[in-house]
């Protein structure tokens, strides 16, 4: 019974640090989105693209960087920061809306170069951080 | 108030993804990402279904679009996720594996958000 109520405390402890980080990451990417709208403007999709990027790259560091060193701070904390913080700061769902509209509107190759071109950066980004936890 | 929403539909949505990958990840374990596929898969339909029903946002005051898209969708779909297991398959050498879920994931889910935008009452340009 115990070890049941200590697997399910577990859980619900991963469930609350998953919810507590990814309401984190996407507040985070609205403050991004609304900035790039203020600084930028909104003809290509900047705000969505970078959080991609930096959320790739965090996430492949602090899961590398978790491995390296088990039962550390980062390893704790990889609940909040991996399930949580960057599921909630990256966008999938963005991504596919924004090829969409870019692809039926007036602009076939900016979509093209944003469907086709920054999935290989997500990844080369992913390689990136990795590299550096590895070498750290 | 538009913090306040998104931060309740990231929370959630987060929720959902690490349930839902997890459950399909037990059916159907690693190597292959099925649960990232699934979720991302998934939420670009409803992405789409949304698009077609009520358009684009209206300006910085649609709360519904902030909580549904900027929250829910944005905090239950990831590419983080997508890009270390990809990797990973990458640097496991299986390649094929990792292109596979490359393709799946981009033409799946732009197909998902077309046909769920074409279902519930098209796109308008």
């Amino acid at each position: 019974m115990k070890g049941v109520n200590r697997a399910l405390g577990g859980q619900l402890n991963h469930y609350a640090a998953v919810a507590a980080g990814s309401a984190l990451g996407s507040v985070l990417r609205y403050g991004v989105s609304l900035a790039c709208l203020a600084f930028v403007g909104s003809g290509f999709p900047w705000a969505t693209l970078g959080v991609n990027l930096l959320g790739s790259w965090l996430i492949a560091w602090w899961a590398t960087r978790a491995s390296a060193t088990p039962g550390g701070f980062i390893q704790r904390w990889q609940s909040f920061v991996v399930a949580g913080f960057c599921g909630g700061f990256t966008t999938f769902s963005l991504f596919s809306l924004e090829s969409l509209t870019l692809l039926q509107t007036h602009a076939p190759l900016t979509a093209l170069a944003y469907f086709l071109l920054t999935p290989p950066l997500w990844l080369a980004f992913a390689a990136w951080g990795a590299q550096v936890a590895r070498r750290s | 108030m538009p913090l306040l929403l998104v931060a309740a539909g990231g929370a959630l949505g987060g929720v959902l993804r690490v349930a839902l990958s997890n459950a399909v990840a037990r059916r159907f374990p690693p190597p292959f990402p099925w649960g990232t596929l699934v979720v991302n898969l998934s939420g670009a339909f409803v992405a789409g279904a949304w698009l077609g029903h009520h358009g684009l946002p209206q300006g910085e005051a649609d709360l519904a679009w902030l909580l549904v898209v900027g929250g829910l969708l944005g905090g239950y779909t990831t590419v983080s996720s997508f890009s270390l297991q990809t990797l990973a398959l990458w640097q496991q050498g299986k390649g094929v594996k990792a292109l596979c879920n490359g393709v799946a994931t981009l033409y799946g889910g732009l197909l998902a958000a077309a046909l769920g935008a074409a279902l519930f009452g098209g796109l308008t340009p």
